[in-house]
């Protein structure tokens, strides 16, 4: 029986931010998460990555402590994820109601909830954190535009904010740089950087392998269990990806190199991506096309 | 002076000032609940609730209970079945809300039609009868009210969280569960204020209407609840003065001014309204071309 007003827990600086010992998750009789055990240290930047359904929300939600794993732990700096409001999590843009009444200011403010406290209205102390957030982020200048009236990338940027005056310890994010043009997607990499100096540390959720292994210094592959985890040039390999994207995944011996097809997917709206792995001119790569097979989709 | 005289003469009688004194107070807490029903998208669950509560009702009218504690009953027995039902997942939770929402009506019906003054009764419940209001009617209106207004002030960082972002709500570790049956609690009892105005099958263009005006108008939570209470109680008002003029049942009146100002703002609003749009659209076209 959880606790109504759970108290916040106390973190133990000695222990690793974020620590999970054979988490699995099962939804009836299939596993969403099978046996994942993987440690982060404080200031990590962890690219997640894995086909469609390999459990990347899943394992956010466990993180979060939305989702009870069936079986194993999960410690953020040495203790269980329920009590923490350290955990920041920055939601994929097409999950948000953009209509809804509130200010960037307003939607920033929102990340100070958990530490206000019931009953208590926010103090000077809490806008100018707000206030602080929002100059860190770039978008002082728009607190007081409705959400809805910003583009994709300064929409990013308050929900960064956010999780900023939430003083989050932990941002686990999904799909940031989906959909955003190539400043954007920079500006949102530079602040990422930023507070990845400043200690924060970061799991991205992504489908775009590319991007992961461009931009990421570590990146962890998933389905359902985590196939490999540490930098892109030792996870990336031909055989960890074919065995992540299994039957997504087409190895072509082309003249020139090895070519990879991953289906990407879905929800991001990214087009497919192909990639050569091994030698071969950046040039003559080829993008192909490859439709998604055919899915059950059931919740 | 013939609009003072206009304005002045409803309220020489003692239950015109009743009605209006009702019909402000439930303009404001229904617009303001009403703001969260929306923005959680809660609009059908919002009207099952109010017929799924119709054999608490009842049940508590014939037993001579206050009218809100057979509602409340009735509330959570429903909340309870569309749970049992949906939950093994063998039916959709809307066609779950749809057959208890139903049934439940139908009792209400049933048992009403037991008693003698069955038609009268039925008609005062489905729509209302606000110029029967009595002076005790006002003051359970008013105390009911401010329960439900303290409340959304008390929690109203977290409703909007929880209205927002939900998994944020959880993130940020607040009761999201507790919160969540506070609010079906809190749009119930506002739900059994507002029958005595408007009755089971107009509460919610009540519930619904001034807040979706309001949310065209406004960009923050505190203003569109406070555009929909104004927006809430001057169609009341308005509505309750045609009733008055034109001879008109009172609830359908206020309603359909509801419903005019809703057109209207959705029509004219500035920046979100149609003909706003349209003129930007053509304004750019000009640019462009």
């Amino acid at each position: 029986m959880p606790q109504l007003f759970p108290q916040h827990a106390v973190h133990d600086a000695a222990a690793p931010t974020l620590a999970l010992e054979h988490v699995s998750v099962r939804y009836g009789s299939t596993y969403a998460l099978e046996d994942v055990s993987f440690t982060v240290n404080r200031g990590d930047q962890v690219a997640v990555v894995g086909p469609n359904g390999a459990g990347k929300s899943t394992l956010f939600n466990v993180i979060t402590g939305i989702v009870k794993p069936s079986r194993g732990e999960i410690h953020i700096y040495g203790s269980g994820p329920e009590g923490h409001i350290c955990v920041g999590y920055v939601p994929q843009r097409n999950r948000i109601d953009w209509r809804f009444p509130a200010t960037v200011f307003d939607t920033v403010l929102m990340g100070r909830v958990g530490k206000i406290g019931l009953f208590r209205w926010p103090g000077r102390g809490d806008r100018a954190r707000v206030q602080e957030a929002l100059e860190q982020v770039g978008m002082a200048e728009f607190a007081h535009r409705q959400i809805g009236e910003l583009s994709g990338g300064q929409q990013q940027r308050v929900f960064l904010a956010r999780a900023l005056a939430q003083e989050a310890q932990l941002l686990l994010l999904d799909e940031p740089l989906t959909g955003l043009d190539a400043p954007s997607q920079q500006a949102i990499l530079d602040i990422l950087a930023k507070l990845g100096r400043e200690g924060v540390t970061m799991l991205i959720a992504t489908h775009d392998l590319n991007q992961a292994a461009d931009l990421f210094p570590l990146i962890m592959l998933l389905r359902r269990r985590v196939i490999a985890f540490g930098p892109p040039k030792e996870a990336l390999t031909t055989e960890t990806l074919l065995e992540a994207y299994g039957s997504h995944l087409h190895v072509i011996h082309a003249a020139d190199a090895d070519l990879l097809l991953t289906d990407t997917c879905c929800s991001g709206g990214q087009p497919p991506v192909g990639q050569i792995i091994g030698s071969g001119p950046d040039e003559a790569t080829p993008h192909y096309e490859v439709s998604p097979p055919p899915r059950r989709t059931r919740r | 002076m013939d609009a003072l005289n206009w304005l002045i003469e409803p309220l020489s009688y003692g239950f015109m000032w009743r009605a209006l004194l009702a019909a402000i107070m439930v303009g404001v807490i229904c617009s303001v609940i009403g703001t969260y029903v929306i923005l959680q998208g809660m609009a059908f669950f919002g009207d099952a609730l109010a017929h799924i509560i119709l054999p608490g009702i009842v049940l508590a009218f014939l037993l001579g209970w206050p009218l809100a504690v057979g509602a409340l009953i009735a509330g959570v027995l429903a909340a309870v079945g569309i749970g049992a039902l949906s939950q093994r997942g063998e039916l959709r939770e809307d066609t779950a809300i749809g057959i208890i929402f139903a049934g439940s009506f139908a009792l209400g019906v049933a048992m009403l039609s037991t008693v003698d003054s069955y038609a009268v009764d039925l008609s005062h419940i489905l729509f209302g009868d606000v110029l029967g209001a009595s002076v005790s009617d006002l003051w359970i209106t008013f105390g009911l009210g401010l329960l439900v207004l303290l409340t959304v002030l008390a929690f109203y960082k977290e409703f909007m969280v929880l209205a927002f972002d939900p998994t944020l709500a959880k993130v940020l570790r607040l009761p999201a569960t507790f919160l969540r049956y506070l609010l079906l609690v809190l749009v119930a009892v506002t739900i059994v204020v507002s029958l005595q105005t408007v009755g089971v099958a107009l509460v919610l263009a009540m519930l619904v209407t001034p807040a979706a005006a309001a949310q065209l108008l406004t960009r923050r939570l505190w203003t569109m609840m406070a555009v929909a209470a104004f927006i809430g109680a001057f169609s009341n008002v308005v509505g309750l003065y045609l009733s008055f003029y034109i001879n008109i049942a009172s609830g359908p009146a206020m309603v359909l001014v509801a419903t005019g100002v809703f057109v209207l703002v959705f029509l004219f609003a500035p920046e979100r309204g149609l003909l706003w749009r349209a003129g930007r659209d053509r304004r750019e076209e000009k640019v462009a071309g």
